[in-house]
């Protein structure tokens, strides 16, 4: 059980997720009972056996940064659950596929930052459509994970379409002239 | 210049309030350093030699009479007094205090600016030509783009965290002044056969460790989609720029590796996702920033005024101010003004307070309330009427301000070098001033003519040597301090990067260096002929041989 931010709220949650050691076969490699996020590989190679368990909602499949999302292009409606791996908070690449896979193919159910994902990014990650937030495992206590949802609304309104809000300031409110 | 509308206001604002927060839980140990970096750096503060240093942005180089009394009011409380122009454009301070940046950014916010991304791996600071607005050779002013993209680029979500920094450049004249082959993104303001208004677009220019002038990747952009279009060019970077080195992570190195075609097809193939979507522009967006910059009507003058031709006739010294330091304007009795940052043992691009007071009363007295800052490291008054040059002359030379030195050998462009800067192999302001020691005889000055001579402390080029027409960069060479120098470097229309001539020298070679460079050229050239030139017509042969002769010699004497 980890404690998550969920469309805004904090969340107790139950999915593992699984990542590949150094070594490991994914075609034999045992998945831990309960809900599990697995690595995109292995999605690929145990795909028919997972499809079922997708549309049940008890696996989902996480992506690297340099991984395209156009590969699940067509097991977007069947999944309730895509994460994006951040290896390190800095490392930008999960902003923009996270604005791709929303934008571009579409896809509307849980999207879940993984990794190094701290709170000063909270803001710019639900903007690009991430509505779960998943810090590392001990990262903030609850408490500190409260304070953290202030961090959702840093600013009040931003000027550029993302994710979250369709359209550009300028679209969005009367802006006046001098 | 644009006012902000509560929008605008409302943005800074909560980024003080967000930044105060940071910093308080930083201070407080619970954000760790490594996590902090990233947060104060896209806040313009590094953690420098001696102190931290703060970049305050001056988007485009635009700056109101209330705004530099404010920063020379931050330079003297949080500061030693003084701040510097960067070679962006923008205003740093050296030595303010890390508990202090909060406050500082809170006085900043009373007068609409802020420390936006002026560094960390986002967008940077947009920048532009100092004399937008003002200039004969403009077709197309480029502020309100600017503007747009300013907006557009604060905080961009997916952007914040690019593999390295990028920069953005607009010119809208035929003299580009905003070095836009020389930006990740060079955006050119230019018209179709129709006159339609829109963009030929540079990408991939950049100076640093691989100095590469960009290329061009699409020959018009229509201006309703330039922000599509710059978001399908960051989108293709950022997901497939290089993030293991540092030194490769530049959107250059990847149009490189790609090829500029191949690049080029990748963001067509993104742009035609987002063409026509949501961040099109419109007609009324653009006439809404475009009124907000609330330029001056400028009261009509006579083409000539006779107090003025009284001056220039009798006062050597006004007249020769004049020829340096003033410069056409499009409108019939007016000219632009620089003010000069270039004055003997100061380094290049230092301001004090009482600079920054005194800039601010001559452009509320003679410039409608408004100065720029340029890349070249100084300040101008867009608009000032011919008439009132000689009072802006006469108290700019009480302040310090009119060295009439613009565009000649002691107007160096310099980073602020191994003085300040933790990165720098060696420093760059001594190199600076013993070059303008060495050459403060005025006659002899305004012989040799227009020379640009450009000086960073390393690799990452803060001061532009490979453009300049004399380039010198500090190197190391065991732990000790050498300069290597290049000649040939060029910005602007004929942009190009300079040559080395040979072995590095040591910091006290280097005027006698600059002095057999100068001697070569007076010898060489033809009448009316700059010294780039004589360097493009000669090649760098002669002058490399005289540099390296004349060492000998003066090394034989010694023995
Ligand atoms: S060129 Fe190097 S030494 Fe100079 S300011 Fe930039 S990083 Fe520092």
């Amino acid at each position: 059980m980890s404690d998550i931010i969920k469309r805004g709220k904090l969340h107790t949650d139950d999915w593992t997720i699984v990542r590949q050691a150094e070594g490991e076969d994914i075609a034999s490699l045992e998945l831990p009972a309960g809900r599990v996020i697995v690595p995109l590989p292995l999605w690929l190679a145990r795909r028919d056996s997972l499809l079922a368990k997708a549309e049940a909602g008890v696996v989902g499949v996480w992506l690297a940064g340099d991984e395209d999302p156009a590969t699940l292009a067509d097991d977007l409606l069947r999944l309730q659950l895509i994460a994006i791996d951040f290896p390190k908070f800095a490392d930008g690449r999960g902003y923009s596929i996270a604005t791709l896979l929303r934008t571009r193919y579409g896809y509307a159910d849980e999207l879940r930052a993984i990794g190094d994902v701290l709170r000063d990014q909270f803001f710019y990650l639900s903007r690009c459509g991430f509505d779960a937030l998943q810090p590392k495992e001990g990262k903030y206590t609850r408490v500190q994970l409260e304070a953290a949802l202030a961090s959702l609304n840093d600013f009040s309104e931003p000027y550029q379409a993302a994710v979250d809000r369709a359209e550009p300031l300028f679209r969005r409110r009367p802006r006046e002239a001098a | 210049m644009y006012q902000y509308d509560e929008y605008d206001q409302r943005i800074v604002d909560e980024r003080v309030a967000q930044f105060r927060d940071q910093t308080s839980r930083y201070l407080s140990g619970e954000l760790s350093e490594d996590e902090f970096r990233p947060l104060r750096l896209q806040n313009g503060l590094y953690i420098q030699r001696y102190a931290p240093m703060l970049r305050v942005a001056v988007p485009y180089g635009n700056l109101r009479s209330d705004q530099l009394r404010m920063l020379g009011h931050i330079a003297r409380k949080y500061d030693r007094g003084y701040a510097h122009v960067s070679t962006r454009q923008n205003i740093q301070y050296n030595w303010p205090k890390l508990e202090d940046v909060p406050e500082i950014l809170g006085l900043l916010s009373s007068v609409q600016m802020h420390a936006i991304q002026t560094s960390g791996n986002c967008i940077r600071n947009v920048t532009a030509d100092p004399f937008a607005g003002v200039a004969g050779d403009e077709h197309i002013d480029p502020r309100p783009w600017c503007e747009i993209v300013r907006q557009w680029s604060t905080f961009h979500p997916e952007f914040a965290f690019l593999p390295r920094k990028f920069k953005i450049a607009v010119n809208g004249a035929e003299h580009d002044r905003a070095i836009i082959r020389a930006h990740d993104i060079g955006l050119d303001l230019i018209r179709d056969a129709g006159g339609n208004i829109g963009f030929r677009v540079l990408v991939g220019g950049g100076l640093g460790r691989t100095p590469i002038i960009g290329e061009e990747v699409s020959s018009f952009v229509p201006w309703q989609q330039i922000l599509n279009y710059c978001e399908a060019v960051l989108r293709v970077y950022n997901l497939h720029g290089r993030r293991d080195n540092a030194y490769k992570a530049r959107i250059k190195i990847l149009v490189k590796a790609l090829g500029v075609e191949e690049f080029a097809r990748q963001v067509e193939a993104e742009f035609v996702h987002l063409k026509d979507g949501p961040s099109t522009l419109t007609q009324a967006e653009i006439e809404r920033v475009a009124s907000r910059f609330d330029d001056p009507e400028l009261p009509p003058e006579p083409a000539h005024s006779e107090a003025h031709a009284a001056h220039l006739a009798s006062n050597k010294a006004f007249a020769t101010w004049v020829g340096r330091n003033v410069r056409a304007h499009k409108t019939e009795g007016y000219a632009s003004v620089v003010l000069s940052l270039k004055t003997h043992g100061v380094a290049p691009g230092d301001i004090t307070a009482e600079q920054f007071d005194t800039a601010a009363d001559l452009a509320d007295r003679y410039a409608f309330g408004e100065a720029r800052s340029t890349h070249e490291q100084n300040l101008v008054l867009a608009s000032v009427r011919q008439a009132d040059l000689y009072e802006v002359w006469q108290q700019a030379r009480a302040a310090g301000l009119a060295s009439p030195n613009i565009g000649l050998l002691t107007d160096i462009i310099a980073c602020p070098g191994g003085d300040f800067c933790a990165l720098a192999n060696a420093k760059s302001i001594p190199i600076a001033t013993a070059i303008q020691a060495r050459f403060d005889d005025l006659d002899y000055l305004h012989d040799i003519g227009e020379i640009e001579v450009n000086i960073s402390g390393c690799m990452n080029a803060c001061g532009h040597h490979h453009v300049g027409h004399i380039g010198v960069l500090g190197v190391d060479k065991n732990g000790s301090e050498w300069y290597q120098v290049t000649i040939g470097g060029d910005q602007g229309n004929q942009a190009a990067l300079g040559k080395v001539i040979g072995p590095s020298f040591a910091a006290a070679e280097m005027p006698d260096v600059i002095s057999s460079l100068i001697n070569t050229y007076t010898d060489n050239r033809h009448p009316d002929e700059r010294f780039i030139d004589t360097v493009r017509r000669i090649g760098i042969e002669p002058f490399k041989t005289r540099v390296y002769a004349e060492r000998e010699q003066r090394k034989e004497a010694h023995v």
